[in-house]
């Protein structure tokens, strides 16, 4: 990299990529503080940048309204997962450069008011892609949601699972869509906020499955990457294809809503979108915290009368390897076996 | 710890990695193998009679998805399968086993009828992956697969689920949400394809061999994980060389599990499933204070950096900050 003298021309190729970013719509340099403040949308040109989990909880919300819960959950490497670097080294790269545990915060808020549950993902955190703990904590929500009866809202930010997950990842749709028909049974609202990328199994599962979806504008929704579907069928792809306004015009997606209309748009869903009361309660009085939930799934299989109850109390054995830090070697050998 | 609770040596383990990788690959080409058995093929072996039925009354016929009824030794079921074709006339004409929308929302018709008739539902697994095209797209392929799952995961009748091929990501989970999931040996299972895998992962897709080991996609694999709950061993070379055994020995642990799940009551069933899926994933809570990102640079620490002496001495190679290149949380792609 060659030695950049002090200048003091304003020359648009040298603005230093942490001070400013250029709009990839209207190609104006925009100052990242302005843009920041504008709630990261292109003032020109209303270009809508992406947008992190932090930001979006505080531009939907009311102040200081949000509490966290599940902050400490960590992905664990259950396969080995090692492509050019081992997966808890992207985990722990990603954990740096976004002071995020993974890809989604989950809490409860109040919106105009009203209490809801939420989930909002960070496209920041490797793709926003879906693992063990995106998933576990959209269900969490959900869950949460069903006993509370509140609304839940998910805004999705993600390129799809997470392959370093494996099938594991590929679980999480049916793990999350089980919890979100659940709450269609019992007539507990759900609102799907879709931001840009909204792709793959997170879109194939909960994002598209809202009882009102909002979309915001220009964000890539679509199933397949667009590359995918190019290479498989070896025809030209339309214009506008895989975003909100053609999914709005396909009929997938209730609404297209600017980020500066998003907090007033949900506000007034919520006030139609009300828990209905004469649904019956819950029927399973399930715990929402089942800390290893992955070694559970195994001791079914060992102990096939396992009830209800002792389902939160560790076995002997397996406390073990879901309770240290999966970062080191010894313990992801544990994991596997 | 999963080969010991399962019952299983590790010295079924392959020992070597290169072996390891040319005998995953060698599985994976199995399970693509042209003449393996499709899902009408192992049922025309299995089932005493079948009757197929059409279309998802929305849209049109999906012939990359088998839906209907069939008698299993003596027991009734709805049957939901992808159907690959055996020659490229029939693999033309049912897209390769790639279902469209149309295809998933006819396997929901067909369960739904399941449910409604109290019969079991038996689905036979075997795609590539859910058709990726701007016509599947537009007529929601995602949100097809999401209600497929959905829909078997409130179902109220017993599920069999097989994957007998290639359990392609999306197009596979879609039908492949069952009381029990049962793999034949050489069957793949993963949350993409091996060189979609590599492409994104290590750029090329030549590497996807490494890929498909990395992802632990073969039936034992899956069996360990728990993904999977009873393998099914082929017979000879594997299941393209003799359907009639492959079925025969497929038709065993189904009616095996039938009668198993079939006194169970429908709210048990229901909880069980719900459990199994909601178990899914490895993680742990921490309870350390959350990391912290480097604080952004900002315009003061840039005037320093003009300021300081050792960026004139050290030359260019160490000069400024790596922020330059690669400003991860402000890049737009």
């Amino acid at each position: 990299m060659p030695i950049k003298l002090p200048s003091f021309r304003p020359r648009k190729d040298a603005y230093p990529a942490d001070l400013w970013t250029k709009c990839p719509s209207c190609s104006e340099m925009l100052f990242n503080k302005q843009l920041d403040k504008a709630d990261r949308v292109c003032p020109t040109c209303g270009h809508h940048f992406r947008l992190s989990a932090e930001a979006r909880i505080a531009l939907l919300v009311d102040e200081r309204s949000f509490i966290e819960a599940d902050a400490g959950l960590q992905s664990v490497d259950a396969l080995g997962f090692v492509d050019q670097k081992p997966y808890p080294d992207r985990i722990a790269a990603a954990q740096l450069a976004t002071g995020m545990r993974d890809a989604a915060i989950r809490g409860t808020a109040s919106i105009d008011g009203h209490r809801v549950s939420m989930c909002v993902m960070d496209f920041a955190f490797m793709g926003g892609s879906m693992g063990a703990v995106v998933g576990e904590k959209v269900t969490r929500a959900a869950e949460q949601a069903l006993l509370e009866r509140i609304p839940l809202i998910i805004v999705s930010a993600s390129g799809g699972a997470r392959m370093q997950e494996g099938t594991f990842a590929l679980m999480q749709l049916a793990k999350t869509v089980g919890a979100l028909e659940r709450l269609r049974v019992a007539g507990v609202p759900f609102i799907s906020v879709m931001s840009d990328p909204t792709t793959g199994g997170v879109f194939a599962s909960y994002a598209v499955l809202g009882d009102v979806n909002i979309a915001e504008p220009n964000a890539l929704i679509g199933f397949a990457g667009a590359r995918v579907s190019a290479g498989t069928i070896a025809q030209e792809l339309p214009p506008g294809f895989q975003r909100s306004e053609f999914l709005f015009e396909h009929g997938f997606v209730d609404r297209v809503v600017t980020r500066r209309a998003l907090r007033g748009e949900i506000a007034q869903l919520l006030r139609y979108l009300v828990p209905s009361p004469n649904h019956p309660a819950p029927i399973e009085g399930r715990s929402l915290f089942d800390p290893i939930g992955f070694l559970t799934s195994l001791a079914d299989k060992v102990v096939p009368d396992m009830g209800l109850s002792d389902e939160t109390a560790p076995r002997p054995g397996e406390g073990l390897s879901a309770a240290v830090p999966p970062a080191r070697a010894a313990d992801r050998e544990a994991t596997r076996g | 710890m999963v080969d010991r609770l399962l019952g299983r040596h590790p010295a079924e383990e392959p020992a070597v990695p290169e072996d390891a990788k040319a005998q995953m690959w060698n599985r994976v080409q199995l399970a693509r193998n042209v003449r393996r058995p499709r899902t009408l093929d192992l049922l025309a072996e299995m089932a005493d009679e079948i009757v197929e039925i059409h279309g998802d009354r929305a849209f049109g016929d999906d012939a990359a998805m088998a839906c209907g009824f069939a008698r299993i030794d003596g027991r009734r079921v709805v049957f939901v399968g992808q159907q690959k074709g055996a020659d490229t006339d029939e693999n033309v004409r049912r897209n390769f086993g790639m279902p469209h929308p149309e295809g998933y929302r006819k396997a929901i018709r067909a369960m739904e009828l399941a449910e409604r008739f109290g019969l079991p539902v038996v689905t036979f697994v075997d795609v590539p992956g859910a058709h990726p095209g701007p016509e599947s797209e537009e007529r929601g392929i995602a949100e097809a697969i999401a209600r497929s799952i959905g829909t078997m995961t409130r179902l109220r009748t017993p599920i069999i689920s097989i994957i007998t091929g290639e359990g392609g990501s999306g197009g596979a989970i879609a039908i492949a949400v069952g009381d029990v999931v049962i793999a034949l040996e050489n069957a793949v299972y993963a949350v993409i394809s091996p060189e979609g895998c590599a492409a994104i992962l290590w750029r090329t897709s030549d590497e996807a061999a490494t890929a498909a080991l990395a992802m632990r996609m073969s039936a034992h694999d899956q069996l360990e994980l728990g993904v999977v709950d009873r393998v099914v061993a082929e017979p000879g070379e594997g299941a393209h060389a003799d359907h009639a055994e492959t079925a025969r020995r497929l038709r065993a642990v189904i009616v095996a599990e039938l009668d198993r799940l079939a006194p169970i009551p429908s709210d048990e069933l229901l909880a069980a499933r719900y459990r199994r899926y909601r178990a899914f994933g490895a993680y742990t809570e921490v309870t350390t204070p959350p990391v912290t990102p480097p604080p952004p640079r900002g315009l003061v620490d840039r005037v320093r950096d003009l300021l300081d002496p050792t960026r004139w001495l050290t030359g260019p190679s160490t000069s400024g900050s790596s922020s330059h290149d690669d400003p991860p949380a402000r890049e737009e792609a």
